[in-house]
């Protein structure tokens, strides 16, 4: 209960520095303070597949409910978390460089990544019994993880193909990145995580009701 | 379990299909089928004028990839409209199942691309000016589409609304493949020789090698399922 109203509060002090107290971008400018939302949520979003993959793992060993359950929760979230990159960014990107949309690496990354949630979620309500989805959808989520790093890291580097992401800029502007933006970045990164982890926590509270109540009605 | 007698086992099941399939020939019709038909929508459309090399590459490759949507998951859901898979189970290990099913797919999109391939370079009034490369992209290409599409295929054959939902799977999957097939078929169209694909080529080839080694460890999930 505690954690929930520290998360509410540490969440609101970080919107309201990010447009009061951190300062704009020297060459950006206000549209800089994007990445104190854009890049947050793109982490969780990219975090929630990949702890979506580990529980599909881990029911693939255990054969646990609870595992396949968890792992539904986080595609769940990373789903809710990854239209919001995808949404900022298109803003972003129609500030900056013209257009909402022009399938940068970046973009057709964020967009696969998507299409794999959509199947993800397509394939487990195409199942109705619960075992045969637990374990079919652990396997889908693990072959489509394995195809994100290579789209993230192998696709934009084949020669030929410009980014107009500004990830280079930043990361090696990162040092003299202002301090002040720099801490309410890093604060708003640990937000965000926290407010997935709690809304983790949360579906899966619901979870375990469900569970208990079926087992409860099979003793009956 | 002895590799010599996995990989006659994984022979024996791609001769079994393949011989089903040439009595039926049902794979074959509706992949070709469907090919031809959008091929020639697509030519009529343009017909006076000929594409540029980028467009020509993408719609090969639409071409290809929809018309495999269509029958390469009917090796697996087949077993299961039949229930003969309980009798596959029985007499194979599921690795064997999965790389005949495999080699099985590889040849029908094989065969089809005998076909649409050819009518393409006529159809679409492609001037081909680097054989090389062309037939490496398809080859390449093709091994990857149906090294990614096989475990997809065995996890549909299990759910409910089979055709749709296959394509909706596969996609993400195979997207990496299809750009680098893509990219190769316009560098061949564009007149570039090997040497200017280097990069896509061991990329492919890494990927193809990537997800058959995971798809064949995580095959066993979905078959004894």
């Amino acid at each position: 209960m505690f954690i929930k109203y520290l998360l509410g509060i540490w969440m609101g002090a970080v919107c309201l520095a990010a447009f009061v107290w951190a300062p704009a971008d020297a060459t950006l400018g206000e549209i800089s303070r994007i990445i104190f939302f854009h890049i947050p949520t793109a982490w969780v979003s990219v975090l929630g597949f990949l702890a979506c993959m580990v529980y599909g793992v881990r029911y693939l060993r255990s054969r646990d409910e609870k595992d396949d359950a968890a792992a539904a929760v986080w595609a769940e979230i990373g789903l809710l978390f990854i239209v919001v990159a995808t949404v900022s960014g298109a803003i972003f990107a129609k500030a900056t460089w013209g257009a909402y949309w022009s399938w940068d690496p970046r973009q057709t990354s964020i967009f696969v990544l998507f299409l794999i949630y959509m199947a993800y979620i397509a394939l487990r309500s195409a199942i109705d019994d619960p075992e045969r989805r637990a374990s079919l959808s652990s396997v889908y989520s693990i072959i489509a993880f394995v195809t994100v790093p290579l789209l993230v890291f192998v696709i934009p580097r084949l020669p030929g193909i410009q980014g107009l992401h500004p990830n280079e800029a930043i990361i090696s502007n990162k040092l003299n990145m202002d301090l002040k933006m720099l801490a309410v970045f890093i604060a708003s990164l640990v937000g965000f995580t926290g407010v997935s982890l709690w809304m983790f926590g949360l579906k899966m509270r619901f979870v375990a009701l469900r569970l208990s109540d079926k087992a409860e009605a099979k003793e009956v | 379990m002895k590799s010599s007698s996995l990989a006659a086992k994984a022979f024996a099941i791609f001769a079994k299909d393949l011989r089903s399939e040439v009595r039926t020939r049902y794979g074959v019709g509706s992949v070709a089928l469907f090919a031809v038909t959008s091929l020639v929508v697509a030519s009529f459309a343009v017909s006076p004028y000929a594409l540029e090399s980028d467009a020509q590459s993408a719609f090969l490759w639409v071409v290809l990839f929809f018309s495999s949507m269509s029958g390469l998951s009917r090796s697996f859901v087949k077993e299961e409209e039949t229930r003969t898979s309980l009798a596959l189970k029985l007499s194979a290990p599921p690795l064997a199942v999965f790389y005949g099913k495999m080699a099985f797919n590889l040849t029908l999109m094989i065969a089809v691309e005998l076909i649409v391939v050819p009518m393409f370079l006529l159809f679409m009034d492609v001037s081909l000016k680097s054989y090389g490369l062309f037939i490496v992209a398809i080859v390449l290409g093709t091994a990857y589409m149906s090294a990614a599409t096989t475990i997809v295929a065995a996890i549909i054959s299990k759910a409910n609304s089979k055709g749709t939902l296959f394509a909706v799977l596969s996609f993400p999957v195979t997207m990496p493949g299809l750009i680098m097939a893509v990219r190769m078929t316009n560098s061949a169209l564009a007149g570039l020789g090997m040497s200017s694909s280097v990069s896509e080529i061991s990329g492919i080839i890494a990927f193809t090698v990537m997800i058959t080694v995971l798809s064949s460890m995580l095959f066993e999930f979905v078959w004894n399922d």
